[in-house]
């Protein structure tokens, strides 16, 4: 760790680098988009960029761009035309949102988004594959499904050596051989294998630094809020895996998180009562959201949104770049695994982090629009609150359609979450 | 194990083994799945939509197809969030309640909300619960091999619950008496497509439905007997449209609702219970079975909205079951809070415009009771259709 830098340039160095990467990706999708080059539609559950970086494809991930028209509060604009086209108010809002957008030429608050030349896919949440038949459909382009056999029960996740695992790795390079050639046809680059194990160093810097600025997060105060400030940081690990200022920008944030640990340097809260955030964030109060526990002095010092929309990056899984394409079967394999175990089986990491990240709470925020991240998770913590004795908060809403959106009787529910707090804290306290 | 767990259609008039049929797909405390089990027998619970029964039955194991109920979720509710499909709570509220016991329970990567089911029902029962991964990249050709070895994993777990190893030649025989079934199945839909009026939506439909709940064996002993006595009535056609019914494919649609349908329609085919009858052709039984058994669940098969299969957009197999059964129209129907059934409703409503091809746009939930609304909208539909 450096001391070199003075404290106003370090602290907060990451949420100003993050805007800064945010604004140059998107003026780089605005560019290809009005000079017609190709693009890469992709999904934050195994993006697949070490691949197509190798290749020089700019990437899009629609997830991200729909997000952002809620957070810009637009968001129902886009839902509303795509309900007028056919789309149920009962499905997805990010895919209603993104047919809007392909619907409007591209149009997007944030500049325009180009048509896709490719898509690229895994099955870690099943509504990527339908998404992509509809870009199929509209654009005739390829639509290449990456699939990767998640964990079968709870518990029984295979290793490498073991028969079974070496199954699906073989079975996921296969695929990352076709994804290969694909590529070269869509492209006309001829693959570079070098090329491929520079990307992948990138990658593994990155991986590397997001396992570390996560478990940073133990200190007290938390060093960041796991729910503002790791969005921005989620957005920078997905927009610039396998690219140089993508492992950059994760080195030097380890090193503001170092210095702030150091120092004792938290968030902006006072932190009174440490939560971990189950699920996708309320994009379209998202401000208002997180001020409704930190006006309590609740901060979120942990998230599954940073497992499973990473990736699984959070694993800090690294590529051995001697043996490319085996390596990143693996690591695709095992990190995509990861991510969809933080969906479905989560309970259990989160009994075990209730000591390590020394929790006080626990709140599940179910939505409408995702069922892969919502289905499992009342049993989930069922399952929570028979393993420890920790309070936790459930509050169902949307991440896009501010029509599922309460936020009157949300913040009533939250009221009452951090008054039950105050009171296990004054109990405890009197308890000695 | 020689159970015969469904004795009372037998020697009876065509209406009556019909009856029987229908009183054994709604009662509701699944007296064939008990039968079996006081005989001692062992049961493995598979939710839908496609699974490969042959490698449970092989063991010996009643492969019991879960596909929710038209019950209250009164325990399962709590499991689960707000805005889902009623087939998730149904079918773990089945286990629950005690109404089904089961020594394994499998889902599959279908949906988002299936694929949370096997963790779910996991963490509430002790016997193993499962997914099988069926692969959603059927254009790699290195899917049959995984899809082989991954049946091979599937065989173990199922070996591991009886103590004793499944033979190629169990699996073998299996897959014969399967084939047998498949035929017979496909003899029932030249029936429906062919001469309608001598079997109505609803009858077809509880005649596939119960192979779900007994042992295969069985269930071609009820169609063998069966279509024989259908292709004999005496029916005459009536002045009905001859349409298609897609999107029963998961969560299955009232009988009373299919047979509201069937007042006013001819469904010459559907996708209803489409798991049952998504192998298309016969399996081989030389060779390696589990081989044979993953290839033709990729290359000898139906389609469905949770099956992503380059080789079969879904509207142009939706068109293509529409003209190869000469239908005039379709019913485009999903189930409440379907995802992949909503999403490629559009999908469907878009192509048969352009096509020119009548539809009739609807959704359904298991649980429905009532269904005037919906039989008015669609005499209407089928009186302009008639009419024009």
């Amino acid at each position: 760790m450096s001391d070199r830098l003075p404290e106003e340039g370090f602290v907060g160095r990451g949420n100003r680098e993050g805007a800064d990467l945010f604004r140059q990706w998107f003026s780089e999708l605005n560019r290809t988009a009005e000079q017609g080059g190709p693009s890469a539609y992709v999904f934050v559950m195994g993006s697949m960029c070490e691949i197509l970086r190798t290749f020089n494809l700019p990437v899009v991930f629609p997830e991200i761009n729909s997000l952002q028209t809620a957070v810009r509060r637009v968001a129902h604009e886009y839902l509303n035309q795509a309900e007028d086209y056919g789309y149920s108010p009962d499905i997805c809002g990010y895919v209603k949102a993104d047919v809007a957008v392909q619907l409007r030429g591209g149009e997007h608050p944030m500049g325009r988004i180009p048509k896709p030349s490719i898509a690229v896919l895994t099955n870690a949440c099943n509504t990527y594959i339908k998404w992509a038949e509809i870009w199929e459909r509209m654009y005739n382009i390829p639509v290449f499904t990456l699939d990767i056999p998640g964990t079968r029960a709870a518990g029984t996740q295979t290793w490498p050596g073991d028969p079974d695992f070496e199954n699906d790795r073989r079975y996921v390079q296969a695929q990352i051989t076709e994804l290969i050639a694909l590529c070269e046809r869509v492209t006309g680059i001829q693959f570079d294998i070098d090329r491929l194990r520079e990307v992948m160093g990138y990658a593994n810097e990155m991986s590397r630094g997001w396992k570390q600025v996560l478990e940073f997060n133990k200190s007290r105060p938390s060093l960041f809020n796991a729910l503002t400030d790791g969005t921005i940081y989620l957005g920078v690990a997905n927009g610039f895996r396998g690219a140089p200022e993508g492992g950059r920008y994760f080195t030097n944030l380890v090193e503001e998180m170092a210095y702030k640990a150091a120092h004792g340097i938290g968030t902006l809260t006072e932190e009174k009562y440490r939560l971990t955030f189950i699920g996708v964030p309320c994009y379209p109060i998202f401000r208002r959201f997180n001020e409704l526990f930190t006006e309590w002095g609740g901060t979120f010092v942990h998230s599954t949104y940073l497992w499973f929309a990473s990736g699984g990056a959070n694993l800090g899984f690294e590529y051995d770049q001697a043996r490319p394409l085996e390596s990143l079967a693996e690591g695709v394999l095992i990190s995509v695994r990861n991510a969809m175990d933080s969906m479905f089986y989560q309970d259990r990491a989160i009994i075990e982090m209730v000591d390590s990240f020394h929790l006080d709470g626990v709140v599940y925020h179910p939505i409408k629009s995702c069922r892969t991240t919502s289905t499992g998770m009342a049993d989930n913590r069922r399952s929570l609150m028979a393993a420890r004795d920790i309070p936790s908060l459930f509050i169902e809403s949307d991440m896009m359609d501010r029509r599922v959106v309460a936020e009157a009787q949300m913040k009533n529910r939250i009221d009452a979450f951090f008054e039950g707090l105050a009171s296990r804290k004054q109990q405890q306290t009197a308890a000695g | 194990m020689n159970v015969r767990t469904f004795e009372a259609w037998r020697g009876k008039p065509l209406d009556e083994v019909l009856y029987e049929c229908r009183e054994l797909l709604e009662d509701m405390t699944f007296p064939t799945v008990r039968r079996w089990r006081e005989s001692g027998g062992k049961v493995i619970g598979h939710f839908q939509v496609y699974f490969p029964e042959e490698i449970v039955h092989a063991a010996g194991i009643l492969p019991f197809k879960v596909r929710g109920a038209q019950i209250e979720a009164v325990q399962a509710d709590s499991r689960f969030g707000s805005y889902l499909c009623s087939i998730i709570k149904t079918s773990l509220e089945l286990a629950l309640s005690n109404r089904v016991q089961l020594e394994m329970f499998v889902t599959h990567p279908i949906c988002d909300a299936a694929r949370n089911l096997g963790a779910v029902w996991g963490r509430n029962f002790s016997y193993p619960c499962q997914i099988l991964y069926l692969p959603q990249n059927a254009n790699s050709p290195a899917a049959v091999t995984y899809l082989r070895n991954e049946y091979a994993r599937l065989q173990r777990s199922v070996e591991a619950i009886t103590g004793r190893p499944v033979e190629e030649d169990d699996l073998r025989r299996s897959l014969g008496v399967y084939n047998r079934n498949r035929a017979l199945l496909r003899e029932l839909y030249a029936i429906k497509r062919e001469t309608p009026w001598l079997v109505s939506a609803d009858e077809a439909y509880v005649l596939v439905a119960i192979g779900g709940l007994v042992p295969r064996e069985e269930h071609n002993e009820l169609l063998e007997t069966a279509l024989p006595l259908i292709a004999a009535r005496p029916n005459k056609k009536q002045d009905k449209i001859r349409l298609v019914f897609e999107g029963g494919f998961c969560e299955q649609p009232p009988l009373d609702l299919i047979r509201a349908i069937a007042r006013s329609c001819y469904v010459v085919d559907d996708d209803l219970l489409i798991g049952l009858r998504w192998i298309l052709e016969d399996v081989p039984l030389d060779g390696d079975p589990l081989f044979n058994l993953a290839s033709a669940y990729l290359e000898k098969s139906s389609y469905s909205p949770v099956q992503h299969d380059l080789r079969k957009p879904k509207e142009k197999m939706l068109i293509d079951r529409i003209r190869n059964s000469r239908a005039e129209a379709a019913i485009l129907t999903a189930a409440k809070m379907c995802e992949p059934g909503l999403e490629d409703q559009v999908a469907y409503l878009h192509a048969l415009d352009k096509e020119g091809i009548p539809y009739f746009v609807s959704e359904f939930e298991e649980k429905m009771t009532t269904f005037e609304h919906m039989e008015i909208q669609l005499e209407t539909f089928v009186e302009n259709i008639l009419f024009s």
